[in-house]
């Protein structure tokens, strides 16, 4: 059990650092996502099955999802707005 | 400001709140201990109202009106991003075509997924009293499934399976029946939220009381808002375009 909950604390300091190291915003949705799901196991691992299904599809899933599209929407208007001091 | 004054900004209040940290920590009770005050409280009162999964019991049961505030203030961001992503007045939406640059495996995982996704998210919803889970875990797996639908590259089939008028009437029935069902207990037994439903048989899908009715509304409420602000974010990137490009 001590074991499971050092190895499972370990990777979720490793995915959090990967995080913070992450430059660019669309990798770091890649990085926050696996640290979503690293924060998971370290809740079944605790006993606590309820907040790991809530963190693996929330953090997992969901808000990466938000982050991406938020991305992509800004990167477009952002190349749009380009174009248009162009032209 | 440079770079020299605001490090040193950081350190004096980064290292204040390491301190005041570590103090707390350390007069906190041990980590991994036997003994545990609320779980002694806790675990009789579940099994009193003959919910087997005690972490619902608590959050529907026992500390039911906290889970009220929870649904008010995700409702409260379904309204507040609906407000903000409305499509401003230099904007237009139009239809998009079916964009087929998915890789061929993602469609098939994508389309084999989201039946077992949307069976497991009723799964959660209805067993949340019984087995680890509930409305909320249960209501984003669910609106989470639906979106494989986009990630296997196809929006108007997305768009055409989630009739938005629909889900917003969804989102809202969901929180007026929590709403209800609290008022019904102080109809039934003087407070809010009280457990006025019959218990049943410990374990079976018909047991805990309300626990099930306010996990089936939290359900509700929760995939239909998740939907709801998945599809504005979706509407800005995809059909929303300013006029004068297209």
């Amino acid at each position: 059990m001590t074991a499971l909950l050092v190895l499972s604390l370990t990777l979720v300091g490793v995915a959090g650092t990967a995080v913070v190291l992450s430059r660019r915003p669309e990798r770091q949705v890649v990085t926050y996502s696996l640290f979503g799901l690293t924060l998971g196991v370290l809740f079944l691992a605790l006993q606590a099955p309820d907040v790991a299904l809530s963190q693996v599809t929330v953090g997992g899933a969901v808000t990466p999802m938000m982050i991406l599209l938020a991305i992509r929407t800004m990167d477009k208007d952002q190349k749009q707005r380009r174009e248009r001091e162009d032209s | 400001m440079s770079r020299r004054v605001r490090l040193v900004v950081f350190l004096i209040g980064g290292g204040a709140v390491a301190a005041l940290l570590a103090i707390a920590f350390l007069s906190m009770p041990h980590f991994g201990r036997s003994e545990h005050l609320y779980r002694d409280l806790a675990v009789p009162a579940a099994v009193k109202h003959v919910t087997a999964n005690v972490v619902s019991s608590v959050n529907f049961d026992q500390r039911g009106m906290d889970t009220f505030g929870e649904e008010t203030i995700l409702i409260a961001s379904v309204v507040g991003t609906a407000a903000l992503l409305r499509p401003a007045k230099e904007e237009t939406e139009r239809r998009v075509p079916d964009t087929g640059r998915t890789l061929g495996a993602t469609r098939l995982v994508g389309y084999l997924m989201l039946p077992v996704s949307l069976v497991i998210g009723l799964d959660v919803v209805l067993h949340g009293h019984v087995t680890p889970g509930g409305g909320f875990q249960g209501g984003v797996v669910l609106a989470t499934g639906l979106h494989l639908l986009y990630v296997s590259g196809s929006y108007p089939a997305l768009d055409r399976l989630r009739p938005l008028e629909l889900f917003d009437i969804v989102d809202g029935v969901g929180a007026a029946t929590f709403a209800a069902v609290g008022l019904a207990g102080i109809a039934f037994a003087g407070s809010f939220l009280a457990n006025v439903v019959s218990f049943g048989t410990f374990g079976a899908l018909f047991s805990a009381g309300t626990v099930p009715i306010l996990n089936v509304a939290v359900g509700m409420e929760v995939f239909a808002g998740i939907v709801a602000i998945l599809a504005k974010f979706l509407d800005q990137d995809i059909t929303v375009v300013k006029e004068g490009d297209q």
